[in-house]
């Protein structure tokens, strides 16, 4: 059982994976929330696996926040974002969807090698989703990269803090309490701190396109 | 090769033929149901199918022999797609002929006679439908493939069989490559059997419809074939995702009364997935055609992903 | 008599039907009906001999030939045998077919189009017979020169000419590169001998510098990107029997060429020099593919879709290079007899469709495939023919494309103990990389064939064309069932293959292949993998025929021939068909950024509306024109030194013969 158990990290680290690959993948932002949702869940799930196979408490702690927060709060915030925004609309992307996802091909297996060293290292029961977890990191980076709308960009950045977090909890059994505590808390106040912005741009321009803050460069 | 394994060939095959129809007709009224409408009967397949083969076949004056000839190949090459998948027992006389490439290959013969057969009429639609299928094609085509391939990295075989003995008789094990594969594999599906949201099968729209209007030319004889080839199609694929995603309760050589058990168990298991491509179908829009593209690279990719996890966790 | 000996009878042969030629310049019906079969019966006979050679021990001579005291060295051994049957019988249904194809008025006069028909010949068998560099070297300029003149048979249509001065300065370019790789793998031995290039052991770096210099070398004539923009160029611009001769047979002299530096010459070879092959096929593979499928031009299509084919070989070639660095000599004879398939394969099938785009264009006189349609119900011989060709390039089974595409997935799935991590991820890449080529070469083909010989036909002179003379068909049906055979019976071949690949890296799969008997094909154990094109080709013909029978006993027969439907829009004529760019357009959208395409969209009050779109090479922009401005840019600088006066140049001359006396003494 406790094997089934290790496997269904790896499991939930695929699951992780696939969805940063379908964010990229998707131009819609109601379902990209959806997705970011998702993610939340294979997170709070692992972490859970985590807790249960290395006996660690403070890892039930930080599932149910990660839970209060990934899957709760945050999507019902950026739910409120688009509705008050009204960009719900189809995300306008720098390159063609296929190409960015060629890129992410070459990422992933970037991740991967750079990864394969530094998990033999590890002695953790699921060392070898670090190349995952670095993977989705680098995905998310991408995602926010060609991405021309604000709020996709800031769900790029949450759901590379997912991967970080990840590659915490998988590859050395979480952080101390405090630290995530205190990421946890930095995230929230974050995404307060996003959107505010992003209402600030919508007023100064009338849209949330950030190329219009190329506009604010001093010549 | 044994009586017994000729014995369960020709069953599996008959089995196919049979119930291919069966399936549809389950897919439709399911489809129905949860749309709110009021279903057609089960067997309205069949009845399509005696009514069609009854009628004489209105052929094109411009049509050539290869025309006539395209619908038998892909009848032919669906009835050997089932029969080399293993539906009710891995020992099969056939399957050594073909393994996991090769029946990719058979579904591109396939493809390419009946897109061919297509262009033949000279009509618009018939070249369009041509192109449209192509197009469809070249990227599901290898995405099945890579799909294949994950399967057969972890039993290091690529045929059918072998992969579905090894897959029961491992210990029971999560493997995440084969999740994606999944994924990946349930995507290719719904774009090679014409389904939403890559094509609607019951659509005559010519801006959006693929399979019709490569199958506008047929009447009579020639598109009960075609129909009931698209029929043996989509049971194959259902057995291959069956094959590779569960499959346990499938038969081995030497067993005659497992085959026995094994047909309630297929039949089971058809239904249940069914029933899921039913829910797909209603639950999702038809994509515009010129994302379909995008659909069918997404799935590739998620193919090779899937090729990549199993190098990286070796599982 | 040795069979090398009987085989340089057969080379003579040829060089004296081209001299026959000279002799009877003008009369073309002996030419064609004389000289031309003579050659292809030299080809069986070379075919022939060649087949018993690789089953028989290396041989060797020395021909007393060229320069005194420096002969040319000869050598029969597997590899070169293998590639004599390849020229021989390919030859054979090329020369047939051109027996009936060569016509009076075709620009160069018919005696010595046979000169360089046959000089060519020649020149390639003997190219891969050569065993030093020198003789090397005289026979792949031979080649070279004499293909020269074959392209611009038609030398007064300024276009041809052009390319074919462009053909010629890629394969000097190459050339070049060729003999610097010799150079550098003598060793300062002075010895030019391969016996002695082998013998030398080179440091690293040197062979690195060797592979290189041969991968650029050969690649210019095999038509790897960046150097394949002679192809598409050059093919359409020979005649057809010329274009098949070239992409089936004479690039594949380029890929001996590889083999025999790669493998035999060089002794131990680098991990990395199997990674560019991969990476220099995949992206030849892939982007001959997609250009083919967006060309207008039948003779182009098929040219890049050659750069394709090539590119799937140097594929092959490369895992074989890898698993050989790493000492797995099993799977390098698995990936190496995956391409030697694939070379005798693409020889039969892709000179069968050049040769149907010649019996194309003579009856029909057109080469743009918008033009073109519905050939099938005037040419059934020809259009039934190129279905077979057309199926094996598409990797289909149970033809012979699908038996070498199979074998190299094949030796990919097998890859899982390569000792670097990121050499395992590269390898599904690269397998993913092979299936979106092979599924896109279907695609190219159905367009082709489509446009080609179904439909209706685009204009209404196509209602005249002729069927092909029967010496045409005879050609095809040699190649055709070639391609067949091939396709149905892997076993036997591979066991020929097996004697390459011994010699190549001391391993085969012949004697596992044996083991399951010919029906089966299966390169390690048969619950691993296995296929058997015979039992596949029975059974589908079985269901189709049992659905025949079925059919037509349970039911009527009837049918009722009927125009077809118009969509309710009466209006409708055959110029509403799927034209070819019609065809590509999907790809052209898909693959947009890999085309530097120009499109000319017509406005709304256009009076006569036209719609044009112009596919070019990135690459012309990128190296090529590039390259141009520099050389006439260099050359303007050279050209102060002219002056126009005598005195000035022999002061030049002065200066110089003072300056260097000054070197020496110093």
């Amino acid at each position: 059982m406790s094997l089934l158990l290790a496997q269904s990290i790896n499991l939930f680290a695929v699951v992780l994976l696939v969805l940063a690959f379908a964010m990229i993948a998707q131009r819609r932002i109601l379902t990209l929330i959806h997705l970011f949702t998702l993610q939340g869940v294979a997170l709070v799930a692992a972490t859970l696996v985590v807790a249960h196979l290395t006996g660690q408490h403070h890892l039930y702690y930080s599932a149910a926040v990660t839970f209060a927060l990934k899957v709760v709060l945050i999507p019902i915030l950026l739910h409120r974002v688009i509705i008050r925004l009204n960009v719900r609309w189809d995300v306008e992307t720098l390159f063609n969807i296929p190409t960015t996802m060629l890129l992410g091909i070459v990422l992933v297996i970037f991740a991967f090698n750079l990864a394969g060293p530094i998990a033999r290292l590890s002695t953790s029961i699921a060392h070898g989703t670090l190349g995952i977890a670095l993977a989705c990191v680098l995905l998310s980076f991408l995602m926010m990269i060609v991405r021309a709308k604000a709020v996709p960009q800031v769900i790029g950045f949450l759901s590379m803090e997912n991967g970080l977090f990840f590659a915490a909890t998988a590859a050395t059994s979480g952080m101390p309490m405090i630290v995530e505590l205190g990421i946890a808390f930095d995230v929230l106040v974050g995404i307060l701190i996003l959107g505010v912005f992003m209402f600030q741009i919508r007023e100064q321009f009338d849209s949330l396109d950030i190329r219009h803050l190329e506009k604010l460069k001093e010549d | 090769m044994s009586i017994g394994g000729i014995l369960a060939q020709l069953l599996a095959i008959a089995l196919a033929l049979a119930l291919a129809p069966l399936l549809t007709g389950w897919v439709n009224q399911w489809r129905a149901w949860l749309q709110n409408r009021r279903a057609p009967s089960l067997l309205q397949p069949y009845r399509v199918l005696h009514k069609l083969f009854n009628k004489e076949s209105v052929v094109a004056d411009t049509a050539s022999p290869l025309f006539r000839i395209a619908p038998y190949i892909m009848f032919g090459c669906m009835a050997l797609a089932c029969g080399i998948a293993p539906t009710l027992s891995t020992d099969l006389p056939l399957a050594p002929a073909a393994d996991a490439i090769a029946l990719v290959g058979l579904f591109a013969l396939a493809r390419v006679f009946i897109s061919l057969a297509a262009i033949d009429i000279g009509t618009a639609f018939g070249t369009l439908g041509a192109r449209r299928e192509m197009l469809v094609g070249f990227l599901a085509e290898p995405a099945l493939l890579m799909v294949l391939f994950s399967a057969s990295l972890i039993t290091q075989s690529t045929s059918l069989a072998k992969i579905v003995e090894t897959l029961t008789h491992q210990p029971f094990a999560i493997h995440p490559s084969l999740a994606v594969a999944g994924v990946a594999f349930t995507m290719v599906s719904l774009a090679e059997n014409a389904r939403v949201p890559v094509d609607n099968p019951t659509t005559h729209l010519e801006l959006t419809m693929i399979h019709e209007a490569l199958i506008l030319e047929y009447s009579g004889r020639h598109l009960a074939l075609v129909e009931w080839a698209a029929s043996l199609k989509l049971f194959a694929y259902s057995c291959i995702g069956l094959a590779l995603f569960v499959p346990w309760g499938i038969a081995e050589a030497g067993t005659p009364f497992a085959i026995v058990l094994a047909i309630p168990v297929l039949v089971a298991k058809l239904a249940v997935g069914g029933v899921l491509l039913a829910l797909i179908e209603t639950i999702n829009a038809k994509k515009r055609l010129f994302l379909v593209p995008e659909f069918l690279t997404t799935a590739f990719l998620l193919a090779v992903l899937a090729l990549l996890v199993h190098v990286l966790l070796g599982a | 008599m040795r069979i090398l000996d009987a085989i340089l009878i057969v080379i003579a042969g040829w060089l004296a039907l081209g001299l026959a030629g000279i002799a009877v310049l003008r009369q073309t019906s002996l030419v064609a009906r004389v000289l031309f079969p003579a050659g292809a019966v030299l080809g069986v006979a070379l075919a022939g001999l060649a087949l018993a050679a690789l089953f028989s021990a290396p041989q060797t001579t020395v021909l007393a030939l060229g320069l005194p005291d420096l002969p040319f060295h000869l050598r029969l051994d597997g590899l070169s045998a293998f590639f004599l049957l390849v020229i021989g019988a390919t030859t054979v249904g090329i020369s047939v077919f051109a027996a009936g194809y060569f016509r009076v008025g075709e620009g160069t006069p018919p005696g010595l189009l046979c000169l360089e028909y046959h000089l060519f010949l020649a020149s390639m068998a003997m190219v891969v017979l050569a065993d030093d560099a020198y003789a090397f070297m005289v026979m792949w300029e031979t080649m070279a020169l004499s293909s020269f003149f074959l392209v611009t048979t038609n030398h007064r249509v300024p276009a041809i000419r052009e390319a074919g001065f462009l053909y010629l300065l890629i394969a000097h370019v190459g050339a070049i590169a060729i003999l610097l790789c010799f150079g550098v793998l003598q060793a300062n031995t002075g010895d030019y001998t391969f016996a002695n290039m082998r013998a030398q052991s080179l440091p690293p770096l040197w062979a690195s510098v060797a592979f290189l210099l041969a991968t650029a070398g050969f690649g210019a004539k095999a038509g790897i990107v960046p150097l394949h923009v002679w192809l598409p160029e050059a093919h359409p611009a020979a005649p057809s029997p010329v274009s098949a001769l070239m992409s089936a047979v004479m690039l594949k002299t380029a890929i001996y060429g590889v083999l025999r530096v790669g493998f035999d010459l060089l002794g131990a070879q680098q991990w990395w020099w199997g990674v560019m092959l991969l990476a220099i096929g995949l992206v030849s593979a892939l982007y001959g593919v997609v250009f083919s499928a967006v060309q207008t031009d039948m003779k182009r299509l098929l040219a890049y879709s050659s750069i394709e084919n090539i590119g799937l070989l140097f594929i092959g070639i490369g895992l074989g290079v890898l698993f050989n660095s790493y000492g797995m000599t099993a799977l390098s004879a698995l990936a190496l007899t995956a391409t030697l398939y694939h070379v005798i394969g693409h020889a039969l099938f892709k000179s069968l469709l050049f040769l149907a785009t010649g019996s194309v264009l003579h009856a029909t006189g057109e080469r743009s495939l918008g033009k073109l349609g519905g050939l099938m119900r005037h040419m059934p011989w020809v259009a039934w023919l190129s279905l077979v060709g057309v199926l094996a390039s598409s990797g289909l089974p149970p033809f012979s494309g699908f038996v070498s595409e199979w074998l190299l997935l094949q030796s990919f799935l097998f890859t899982t103990g390569l000792p670097d991590s990121f050499l395992n991820m590269l390898i599904p890449v690269v397998a993913a990389g092979i299936a979106l080529v092979a599924a896109l070469a279907g695609y190219t083909m159905v367009k082709f064939f489509g446009v080609v010989f179904l439909g209706q036909p685009r204009e209404p002179r196509l209602a005249h064309a002729h069927p092909a003379s029967p010496l045409e068909r005879a050609g095809l049906v040699w190649l055709g069932a070639g391609t067949l055979l091939l396709g149905l019976f892997p076993v036997p071949v591979i066991i020929a293959i097996d004697r390459v690949t011994q010699l190549l890296v001391g391993s085969g799969i012949a004697d596992t292949v044996r083991a399951h008997g010919w029906l089966l094909l299966s390169p390690s154990t048969p619950e691993r993998a296995s296929y058997g094109p015979l039992v596949f080709l029975v059974v589908v013909s079985l269901a189709v025929l049992l659905a025949v029978a079925l059919v037509r006993k349970l039911y009527h027969g009837r049918i009722r021939r009927a125009p077809p439907w118009d969509c309710g829009y009466p209006a409708q004529t055959a110029r509403m068909q799927d034209t070819a760019e019609g065809f590509g357009q999907p790809i052209r959208q898909i693959f947009e950024p890999v085309f530097h395409m120009r499109r000319e969209l017509p406005s709304p009050f256009d009076a006569k509306p036209s719609y044009r779109v112009t596919i070019e090479d990135h690459f012309w922009h990128w190296l090529y024109l590039p390259v141009a401005q520099l050389t006439e840019r260099i050359g303007r600088l050279v050209g102060r030194l002219q002056q126009g006066r005598i005195a000035i140049y022999l002061l030049y001359s002065f200066v110089t013969l003072i300056v260097l006396l000054l070197v020496v003494t110093a």
